[in-house]
């Protein structure tokens, strides 16, 4: 009796330091959740989900603050991947964050901008270039189609165009899957 | 929409299925000629049960009939648990074993081309668990006629054990192990001597060792058709007579030799027809001859030393498992990429 | 002399149809009524539009700049009248629009002025230029530019250049044609491009089902003198024309996915671009014609000499297209692409325009699931596994996929071909690549985004901290020489703050009330003096702008009374 009480203590003790040692050595720096769901979340930085940013909403999701379904640029494809990351069930997009759309560019028109630095400041990733009484204008490659810049600008000169298809984004469709058998 | 390549090589699944077919005949013919015609019993009963299986299956999952039911692999699977079972089973253990095979082994896991295991082994390892002596009940070629056959698959009382033996594979092993024992009457017989009896023919057991040349022939011509590659049916057959003949040259009195079990049981049905099943075994061509040698050592470890008569079902199943990981670390090196 | 060759594994054996078409020599076509030429014909940057509508262009003159490290000019086919410069339908499968340069023709086919050039004496980037800029690229089917290939490998020099007249694709003869009728020229381009490659030998690969073609070009050679040319007759076996394959068998050099064939010593060009070769160069003549071969479901199948940005069925009327046509394909059965309209323009890339028709190409039969027949592997050139990357593609397990090597995929189509199961592996391949791309293209974009914006906030942040310690500085500073003005005596900071007409008490209260002095003396300063950002590179205009400014701003500060004047 003796005997295997201290036989349990021992083990218990053996394995109580294991993983005590096991919790130091393999410790996981900073939050990996939020990680992950930042890099699930489109980098828009629209700030339509109510937080001041992508990674912002990444952390609120992650403590529980947010739901998932608050990302209208990552739209259903993304509210899918967060649900799995998270082992969430799936919810369609939440109607007061916004409407998915297709994915755009900035553009400003330069007959009316009056070089009011409006929307430089309003941009989250620094994709308009300009000077104050100077036209400004949007670098396409790093518009993340935030919208942004749209309200902010007094003149209205702002206008968002979706993204055309061309040769070099065009994608081969999923092959179609023959289930019923052709008459 | 359809898309380049718009010209194919006319081949279908059905076509392969059918050239199996084609090929497990001289092999039947000969059971037929040695064994009498219950074996055609069987092949029906088992054909009749894995379509009705078979549709059944693809009734409920929503899949199209009369194209899957026409891919012929049903028939295939059927075939192979007639030829395996003894030819005297009772009728509703061959239905059973079909049903298992169709319906559990191959529709539950999804069908064609999803098994992991071979349907007809599965069911063969199964019933040899669930029927022990049933599956062990062997008549000898040119005991019993049509009639008595066809009383014995679908009659209700059994007297087989007057009738029927073990296998020539059991028999010898059982033989030999007497042989071993220095209580016994055969102490000191060789192989070649206890195989002095009338179950036995020249190289196997009476009658079978000419069905599996019929096998070998039908596998030669799958072969020849390229519908197999060399690489299973060599190495298994390799493999066998290897690990048997290994055993057999150091202890001659203790074991059969390497021709007896490459002309019994199984062994040319094993090597060209049931572990050639691409969809349950290794596709790479190392990894076929890894896979199909991995069973020949299986299946004479399981005749020599087991409690069953053959030893090709268990190795299959067996080997099956460990078709991932041989697959995931064979891959032939790709283009460009070899090392010369 | 007979040549070891090497093999490549798998292959098909397709029937190859290409008798029909070998009958008749190359014909001319007559002028359509309009010629829409894409900008983007071959592969590397969109040229830019160099006419406008309206304007007149005589035949070779340069339509559209090559943009770009790599790209390849566009030339007016005819002489005519530029009608517009917009997009229009291209010859792919999207069915998407591409902008295109829109010819009248004015009948007249006048060329423009054309510079020759002697490649002899020619300095090789001059002459890579030239041939930039005359629009030359591989006409295989691949239009990779030539110009960018015609450069040896680190050593400066080469040790084998492949000609590539294999044309292993079923129905298509148009290198045949070219071989048969037009060799000596042919010759003369691939000795030029050896004089620039550097190359020790030449191998001209022609598959042995093209005996005439075989014997047209050895005869060629020998005429020309040249040694270490050989023409050598390959095994007739599909996809021998790939240029990876075509390498293999006659080097034994495998050339892996995402590496440069120079580096193994050997360079693979087309007959055709060997031919268009000697055109720009003997003649200054751009590539503004190819050979087509008209085929599949016409009733004179043929070969044609036909202007970049004819409508295609402009040329397949000339053969006869039987009434049951429903689709064209351009390049081969195998690899061809189906085209979204019948009126699509021939470009570079048209090797063959291929008419089809249910009859001619049925439907494939219903897709089976994969039984893991290993047929596919047997098939593939490139020795991948392709049921195994159609099952991760399938399930769209992309990672997965490219570990069985997806990238080494060429879609040469064997593996469909020959599938019991009538899987379209290609197409499943297609669409994993595609998804592929379009996710780094997503991925890149959105961690660029993360990055701008994260450095946009710690600019901001930065930007703010530095203000507050600045502040803080001054404040520090000011309170430390009010604390030593206090000590000294002098009672009122009338010295910094003149405005602050009530002499302080000397009180507790003091040291604050200097400190608010001191912050409006500043502040006033501030104003007076507003510091101008981005003043550096002003342009004179500008500066002017700003003095005006500054002249006004000076007025309105110095005409309001201010309180303590």
């Amino acid at each position: 009796m003796l005997t295997a009480l201290l036989v349990m203590t021992a083990v218990a003790l053996v394995l109580g330091a294991l993983l005590g040692y096991a919790s130091l050595k393999f410790k996981v720096e900073g939050d990996p959740l939020v990680e992950k769901i930042d890099a699930i979340l489109p980098q828009t930085q629209c700030g339509q989900c109510g937080f001041p940013g992508c990674r912002p909403y990444a952390t609120a999701i992650a403590s529980g603050e947010a739901d998932i379904n608050q990302c209208p640029p990552g739209g259903e494809e993304g509210i899918r991947k967060l649900a799995d990351l998270l082992g969430r069930e799936f919810k369609s997009l939440s109607e007061e964050h916004g409407v998915e759309k297709p994915k755009s560019v900035a553009v400003i028109d330069e007959n009316t901008c009056i070089g009011c630095t409006l929307c430089i400041q309003a941009c989250p990733v620094d994709a308009i270039v300009g000077a104050a009484k100077q036209l400004h204008t949007v670098v396409a490659g790093e518009c993340t189609g935030c919208e942004l810049c749209v309200a902010p600008c007094p003149v209205d000169c702002i206008a968002m165009e979706p993204i055309t298809e061309t040769v070099d984004t065009w994608k081969w469709r999923y092959p179609v899957i023959q289930i019923k058998q052709a008459a | 929409m359809i898309n380049s390549p718009f010209v194919r090589k006319p081949a279908s699944v059905q076509q392969v299925m059918l050239q199996v077919l084609l090929a497990l005949v001289p092999g039947i013919a000969a059971y037929v000629w040695f064994f009498g015609a219950g074996i055609l019993v069987q092949l029906t009963l088992a054909s009749a049960a894995a379509l009705a299986g078979e549709a059944a299956m693809l009734a409920i999952r929503g899949k199209p009939k009369a194209l899957f039911l026409s891919d012929l692999s049903a028939i295939v699977t059927a075939w192979l648990i007639a030829l395996t079972f003894p030819p005297i089973v009772p009728w509703w253990l061959t239905v059973t074993a079909t049903l298992l095979a169709i319906v559990v082994v191959k529709q539950l896991y999804g069908g064609l081309g999803q098994n992991p295991f071979n349907p007809a082994m599965a069911a063969f390892c199964l019933m040899i668990v669930a029927y022990p002596a049933l599956m062990s009940q062997w008549p000898a070629a040119g005991q019993l006629d049509f009639s008595s056959q066809l009383q014995l698959i679908f009659g209700g009382i059994r007297q087989v054990d007057a009738i029927t033996g073990a296998t020539p594979l059991d028999a010898l092993r059982t033989a030999l192990r007497a042989a071993a024992n220095p209580d016994s009457q055969l102490h000191g017989l060789r192989a070649s001597q206890l195989m002095d009896g009338p179950a036995y023919g020249m190289l196997g057991g009476k009658g079978g060792e000419w069905v599996a040349l019929g096998f070998l022939l039908g596998g030669l011509w799958l072969l020849q058709r390229r519908i197999i590659t060399w690489h299973i049916p060599g190495a298994f057959c390799l493999a066998l007579a290897a690990s048997a003949g290994l055993l057999w040259a150091v202890r001659p009195e203790g074991f059969a030799s390497p021709v007896f079990h490459l002309a019994s049981g199984g062994a040319m049905l094993g090597a060209f027809f049931i572990l050639t099943d691409p969809v349950s075994g290794a596709t790479t061509p190392r990894g076929k001859l890894l896979f199909a040698a991995g069973a020949g050592v299986l299946t004479f470890v399981i005749r020599a030393f087991g409690a069953y008569p053959d030893g090709v079902a268990f190795a299959t199943l067996l080997m099956n498992l460990c078709v991932p990981l041989i697959d995931m670390n064979t891959q032939a090196p790709v283009f460009g990429h070899k090392k010369d | 002399m007979l040549r070891k060759l090497f093999k490549f594994h798998g292959g098909v054996k397709p029937q190859t149809h290409k008798a029909e078409s070998t009958t008749q020599p190359i014909a001319r076509v007559p002028l359509p009524e309009r010629l829409v030429i894409p900008l983007h014909q071959a592969v590397g940057g969109h040229p830019r539009p160099l006419v406008a509508p309206g304007d007149k262009v005589f035949k070779g003159q340069r339509i559209g700049g090559a943009d770009g490290s790599l790209s390849s000019a566009v030339h007016a086919s005819t002489s005519g009248i530029v009608r517009d410069v917009a997009p229009a339908l291209m010859p792919h499968t999207s069915g998407l629009t591409t902008l295109s340069v829109i010819i009248e023709p004015d009948g007249e086919d006048r060329w423009g002025e054309l510079d020759k050039v002697n490649y002899r004496t020619t300095p090789p980037d001059e002459l890579r230029d030239f041939l930039r800029d005359a629009g030359v690229v591989g006409l295989g089917g691949a239009v990779f530019p030539s110009y960018a290939k015609l450069k040896p490998g680190k050593e400066g020099r080469l040790k084998t250049l492949v000609i590539n007249g294999a044309e292993c694709e079923p129905f298509i003869t148009c290198d045949d044609l070219l071989m048969r009728e037009r060799a000596d020229d042919m010759l003369k381009g691939i000795v030029a491009m050896r004089h620039m490659l550097q190359a020790e030998e030449v191998l001209i690969g022609i598959e042995d089902n093209k005996p005439e073609a075989v014997a047209a070009v050895q005869a060629a050679i020998a005429a020309s003198g040249q040694s270490g040319i050989q023409a050598v007759a390959i095994p007739t076996r599909y996809p021998a024309g790939g240029a990876k394959q075509l390498i293999r068998v006659l080097t034994g050099i495998e050339v892996p996915h995402g590496r440069r064939s120079t580096d193994f010593g050997v360079q693979c060009f087309n007959v055709g671009t060997a031919y268009s070769i000697y055109e720009a160069l003997e003649f200054g003549r751009p590539l503004i014609s190819r050979v087509v071969t008209v085929a599949g479901n016409v009733d004179q199948p043929r070969n044609y000499e036909v202007l970049i940005g004819t409508p295609m069925d402009h040329v397949v009327r000339l053969s006869g297209a039987r009434p049951d046509t429903d689709r064209y394909i351009m390049g081969g059965p195998m690899m061809g692409v189906r085209l979204p309209a019948f009126d699509v323009p021939v470009v570079k890339a048209t090797n063959c325009i291929l008419v089809g028709s249910p009859a001619l190409f049925p439907p494939p039969p219903p897709e089976m699931p994969c039984i893991r027949c290993g047929e596919c592997a047997k098939a593939c050139p490139a020795d991948l596994a392709p049921f195994e990357m159609y099952w991760f593609s399938r399930s769209k397990n992309f990672g997965k996929a490219q570990e069985y090597h997806l990238f080494d995929c060429i879609e040469c189509g064997c593996c469909s071909f020959v599938c019991p199961s009538h899987i379209p592996l290609v197409d499943y391949f297609r669409f994993s690549k595609s998804e592929i791309w379009a996710r780094e293209r997503d991925k890149s974009s959105s961690d660029a985004a993360r990055d701008r914006f994260e450095f946009k906030n710690f600019r901001q942040e930065r930007e703010k901290q530095e203000k507050a310690e600045k502040l803080a500085a001054k404040a520090a500073a000011t309170r430390e020489k009010v604390a030593a003005d206090n000590q000294a005596g002098t009672a009122s900071p009338a010295a910094e703050a003149p405005d602050t007409a009530k002499p302080a008490a000397p009180s507790a209260e003091d040291t604050k009330r200097a400190l608010i002095a001191a912050a409006m003396e500043k502040a006033r300063q501030q104003k007076a003096q507003v510091a101008p950002k981005n003043t550096e590179q002003l342009s004179a205009e500008t500066q002017a702008d700003i003095d005006a400014i500054e002249a006004r701003r000076a007025a309105s500060a110095a005409t309001p009374p201010t309180p303590d004047a």
